[in-house]
């Protein structure tokens, strides 16, 4: 598209100079002659997951001259492609390929454990650099913020993941699963991993990529039920359809909803647009089937709850004994459904329960004391990914956690279609910056490149081959890092 | 989506939505010429610039291949690669075109549709 043009600046301004009319462009002819031709744009993106690697994509296309370094704090990329995604889900893990595309282009680098705010300031990153982009993800769980929640076994989902999914820090996660009834809040998609995760067959996930330590947690697992508490009603639950009817359909599993949360949600139907109304009509027709079947295990999605207190014998707050949960009311516009909020009451319930796992959402941390941060909103400060002169942000970085990689995706264009508007406005790059062989002056940890990853890739896919799955990931930084040295 | 001798000669309008579609969509428009005892169909992207693109496709061959084998110019497609696992790829078919696709849709492929951005009856 037109861009491309526009942004190519010192190729195509050479053209101009030889074979546009004078006239038109006399300021054109001015500006070069009077200074030395603008440098070619140095980008650097910090946090090498979908967001990052989409907007790397994106500007790698438009500008044909152009270098783009990838810093990562962790030895490997992919971000939660690699992390968040589910180990059952590996189709959605095939957009792997096209940022391993991206990063292959000699124009990108990439530059894992890298830590923003530690190994490298971005005071330091945006003199060498003429255009800084952040993408470094949602990292800090919210908080429940009630009594019990300092149980030992009360765990956020975020970890769990981590967890299952071989995040260096969680790898340790000591999570107790000799209790039958497992308690997770928050309704959305990952919520519905994490219980798909618990409630599917040990060798289903023994294919997959699962980190080995949690498969053989999982395998001496005793959890029967997992409830699935949301503070709204069925109209509003957050989870998709596609993760809905996949744990509809998991064998051995059946799903008990409750039965008065669909009062009143027939009569709802009629005006909901097709998404919305599609998910409902499915939860209907399983409410209809309904049944508990002896020896299977148990989903259990529970609407118009909120999170009391946990309770529990109090010697170490290690034993949890349940959940209480107090009942709510939407409150709000019925035109807009979507948009109602829960009101708690008085009224209040219990669930036995030996594990509380929150899953209601993250928010971003500043990484450098230097980022306009909105504390509020758990995101950097940003008027349409623009942050500030030369400083941009993409993804959830940005936005707040939400959307599915399409939304990523979306964002990371429309962000780099911003660089780029700005770059061909020429206010960026008039002066040469020295970009990584800059930084690295001030450098003294081992810088992770892609070649090294490749090590780190090839040893993990062997050892998954072993074992008979994709990948048994390396989830200790120091062996990541020996692995890269080698 | 394999592309069949039904839509030969049929137009096709497919959208790509690896975009924000209010400001960049991406139309596609397959103008196929009648080609005899050739099994090959060709296809015309339009893009929402009203950029046109042609390619061609062997019959059999998915869209998305025909997207791929020709590199055609898109931003943002196939993140899944073809797995029904994400709604990068979204095509809107006129209604006859929509209608002779021999594969019906399935549940599965319409819980993605139900995240693409600008829905419509005909969009696989």
């Amino acid at each position: 598209m037109k861009t491309s043009s526009i942004v190519s600046v010192p190729k195509i301004n050479i053209t101009y100079i030889f074979c546009y009319k004078m006239k038109s462009k006399l300021w054109l002819f001015k500006r070069l002659y009077s200074q030395q031709l603008p440098p070619s744009p140095k980008i650097c993106i910090v946090g090498a997951g979908p967001a990052g690697f989409y907007a790397a994509q994106h500007l790698l296309k438009k500008i044909q001259d152009v270098q783009v370094d990838m810093y990562e704090r962790l030895p490997v990329p992919f971000g939660l492609v690699r992390f968040g995604v589910a180990p059952d889900h590996p189709e959605v893990k095939n957009v792997i390929n096209t940022f391993t595309k991206t990063a292959e282009n000699p124009k990108l680098r990439f530059l894992g454990n890298m830590t923003l705010g530690a190994d490298v300031s971005l005071e330091v990153l945006k003199k060498a650099y003429h255009i800084v982009l952040l993408s470094y993800g949602s990292e800090e769980c919210n908080q429940l913020e009630i009594p019990g929640e300092e149980f030992k076994n009360c765990i956020n989902a975020k970890r769990v993941v981590g967890w299952y999914n071989g995040i260096p820090k969680d790898r340790n996660l000591e999570m107790d699963l000799s209790g039958e009834n497992v308690v997770i809040l928050g309704q959305g998609n990952v919520a519905i991993d994490v219980a798909r995760i618990l409630l599917k067959s040990v060798d289903e996930l023994r294919k997959t990529d699962i980190t080995s330590y949690a498969l053989e947690a999982l395998q001496k697992s005793k959890v029967k039920r997992v409830y699935l508490v949301g503070r709204r009603g069925p109209l509003q639950a957050a989870f998709t359809i596609k993760e809905l009817r996949e744990v509809l359909k998991l064998p051995s599993c059946s799903t008990i909803w409750r039965k008065e949360d669909f009062t009143d949600v027939e009569k709802h139907i009629p005006k909901l647009k097709r998404p919305r109304k599609r998910i409902t009509e499915l939860m209907l027709q399983s409410v209809n089937e309904n049944k508990v079947v002896e020896g299977q295990k148990e989903f259990r999605p529970v609407f118009y709850r909120a999170p009391s207190r946990i309770e529990g014998y109090n010697k170490n707050k290690v034993y949890m004994k349940a959940i209480v949960l107090c009942k709510t009311i939407l409150e709000g516009d019925t035109d807009h459904i979507h948009k109602m909020r829960a009101i708690s009451t008085e009224d209040e319930e219990s669930i036995d329960c030996s594990l509380v796992i929150p899953s209601i959402g993250y928010k971003a941390v500043p990484a450098d004391t230097d980022i306009p941060f909105d504390h509020n909103k758990g995101i950097v400060m940003n008027q349409h990914y623009k942050v500030k002169k030369g400083l941009y942000v993409c993804g959830w970085l940005g936005t707040g956690p939400r959307g599915v990689i399409l939304n990523t995706m979306n964002g990371a264009f429309e962000a780099a279609e911003v660089i780029l508007k700005d770059i061909s406005e020429g206010h960026l790059t008039n002066e040469p910056k020295g970009g990584f062989e800059e930084v690295k002056k001030g450098l003294n940890n081992q810088v992770v490149e892609w070649k090294d990853w490749l090590k780190i890739d090839k040893v993990e896919q062997e050892e998954g081959a072993k074992l008979g799955k994709p990948r048994e990931k390396i989830t200790d930084l120091a062996e990541m890092l020996k692995v890269a040295a080698s | 989506m394999a592309l069949t001798s039904a839509l030969q000669q049929s137009r096709t309008i497919l959208r790509n939505v690896g975009q924000n579609y209010l400001k960049n969509n991406v139309r596609i428009f397959s103008v196929s010429p009648p080609v005899p005892n050739k099994k090959e169909v060709q296809v015309t992207f339009i893009k929402a610039n009203g950029e046109k693109i042609k390619a061609k496709g062997k019959v059999g061959d998915s869209l998305l291949d025909v997207v791929v084998n020709n590199n055609i110019d898109l931003d943002g497609f196939g993140a899944c690669e073809g797995t029904l696992t994400c709604s990068t790829c979204h095509l809107i078919f006129k209604k006859e075109d929509y209608d002779a696709l021999p594969e019906k849709l399935t549940d599965e492929e319409l819980d993605m549709l139900d995240l693409a951005y600008d829905l419509t009856d005909t969009s696989r």
